[in-house]
């Protein structure tokens, strides 16, 4: 068996900026967080490596929330979501899935399982797609997701926020995280945003207002940049 | 350049199915050869009620062990070899009312570990629902396979009942393809061991 070097692995998280299974004010926790803690695994092959969505083979990009059939538009405040997908050494992660999805401006998603009392939209489905370009960037136009309530605690309502799904070069890279918006009042009551313990953590999930970003006369802009795990060393480049 | 800090993870929440459903739950498009198997189970919670909204995602080596993506073979440090064409190595599957999934796939063969020692063959698998503030991680080995008794990420879990967890029942019946159960247990009684990874 020839000797080969082992992965390098990727970076654990700091204390406190990662949210626990266990956190009691948000009450689905309660039933689904294990009890034992996970038992730590040393990064070998399974790990480092992870899957590649090139050609499209995950499905055709869609990055215009606003006209999902092509056809009529979606109601709400249109806005421009975009960023750069990195790493913790400031990489761009290039050619990466990214996906979304959100609920329509008056906070109801195309879900069955949603039975909050709003309306649907026609021209709204709430979900996009595509691959981070060579520079790691991302930009979608969608409409601004309105807060909904939920039955959490008594009169409990999720602040706006858009789902995102990421994946990176490797396994140990995966992430789902939900973007948040400036000065939203929700989030300081909201139990799942301030799961996260370290707070300046948290605040990296809201987004950043953006003029350079916005449409005159059109939408507004959202810089969200996402970082995900980097190595703890340089790999060799091959 | 100056270190950023990682994005927090947050929930996935209830109402993903329509952005990222329905998944890829079949690995064998495309693909000939390889010993076809099929991974079925449910996911339950702290009452060993079925959880219905939540999402498993598999990555796993081809029949030859070896990880689709040129990424592999570099990280391997073993000259560049590519995996069974078409062989995506990546499967994602959502689970129904009754907390059930299934994937089909290929057994995957082994894939180097610590110091070079080959692991047993496993699926990576990561399980992601309303309720879980960050993915949970596991691995599913497979019943009867003698190399499972030389795993060395097996053999950290301390706990022979944990242990037992992460090795998917072989079951009777079909003939072309292997039929295996693995439960996610998220809480309690016969608890899914997890893994930091």
């Amino acid at each position: 068996m020839s000797r080969t070097p082992p992965p390098i692995a990727f970076s654990r998280p700091r204390a406190g900026e990662q949210p626990p299974y266990l956190h009691e004010p948000y009450g689905s926790t309660i039933k689904r967080a294990p009890r034992r803690p996970p038992v730590p695994l040393p990064h070998t092959l399974s790990e480092v490596t992870g899957p590649n969505f090139a050609g499209d083979w995950a499905g055709v990009h869609t990055t215009d929330l606003t006209r999902p059939g092509g056809k009529g538009e979606a109601q709400g405040q249109r806005i421009i979501v975009a960023g750069q997908l990195l790493d913790e050494d400031g990489k761009p992660i290039p050619r990466s899935l990214v996906e979304l999805w959100q609920c329509n401006a008056a906070g109801r998603y195309l879900h069955d399982g949603d039975v909050h009392d709003a309306p649907l939209d026609p021209n709204f489905t709430g979900y996009g797609r595509l691959m981070t370009n060579d520079q790691g960037e991302y930009r979608f136009l969608t409409i601004k997701p309105g807060a909904y309530p939920w039955r959490n605690t008594h009169n409990a309502w999720r602040p706006a926020h858009i789902h995102f799904s990421l994946f990176g070069n490797a396994f140990a890279t995966r992430l789902i995280t939900q973007m948040y918006f400036p000065g939203d009042p929700l989030l300081a009551t909201d139990p799942i945003y301030n799961s996260v313990p370290d707070q300046s953590a948290r605040r990296r999930l809201i987004s950043d207002y953006d003029a350079a970003l916005s449409e005159a006369e059109y939408a507004l802009g959202y810089r969200f940049d996402i970082v995900l795990r980097g190595r703890t060393a340089t790999p060799m480049e091959q | 350049m100056s270190r950023r800090s990682p994005t927090p993870s947050q929930t996935i929440g209830p109402f993903f199915a329509q952005g990222l459903g329905p998944g890829w739950p079949d690995l064998t498009e495309g693909i000939t050869g390889g010993e076809r198997i099929a991974v079925e189970g449910r996911v339950l919670d702290g009452d060993s009620k079925p959880v219905p909204d939540a999402m498993l995602e598999i990555w796993q080596a081809d029949a030859q062990g070896r990880y689709p993506g040129p990424r592999a073979a570099s990280e391997s440090g073993a000259p560049a070899r590519s995996a069974t064409p078409a062989f995506r190595g990546f499967g994602r599957a959502l689970t129904d009312p009754r907390g059930q999934y299934r994937f089909t796939t290929i057994k995957p063969g082994r894939v180097p570990g610590a110091g070079g020692a080959l692991q047993a063959p496993h699926l990576n698998l990561t399980i992601f629902a309303r309720g879980l503030l960050r993915q949970l991680t596991t691995r599913i080995y497979f019943a009867g396979d003698p190399s499972n008794d030389t795993d060395a990420v097996l053999a950290a879990v301390a706990d022979p009942a944990a242990r037992r967890t992460l090795i998917a029942a072989r079951q009777g019946g079909s003939s072309q393809t292997v039929p295996y159960r693995f439960d996610v247990i998220l809480q309690g009684e016969g608890e899914t061991a997890f893994f930091d990874i």
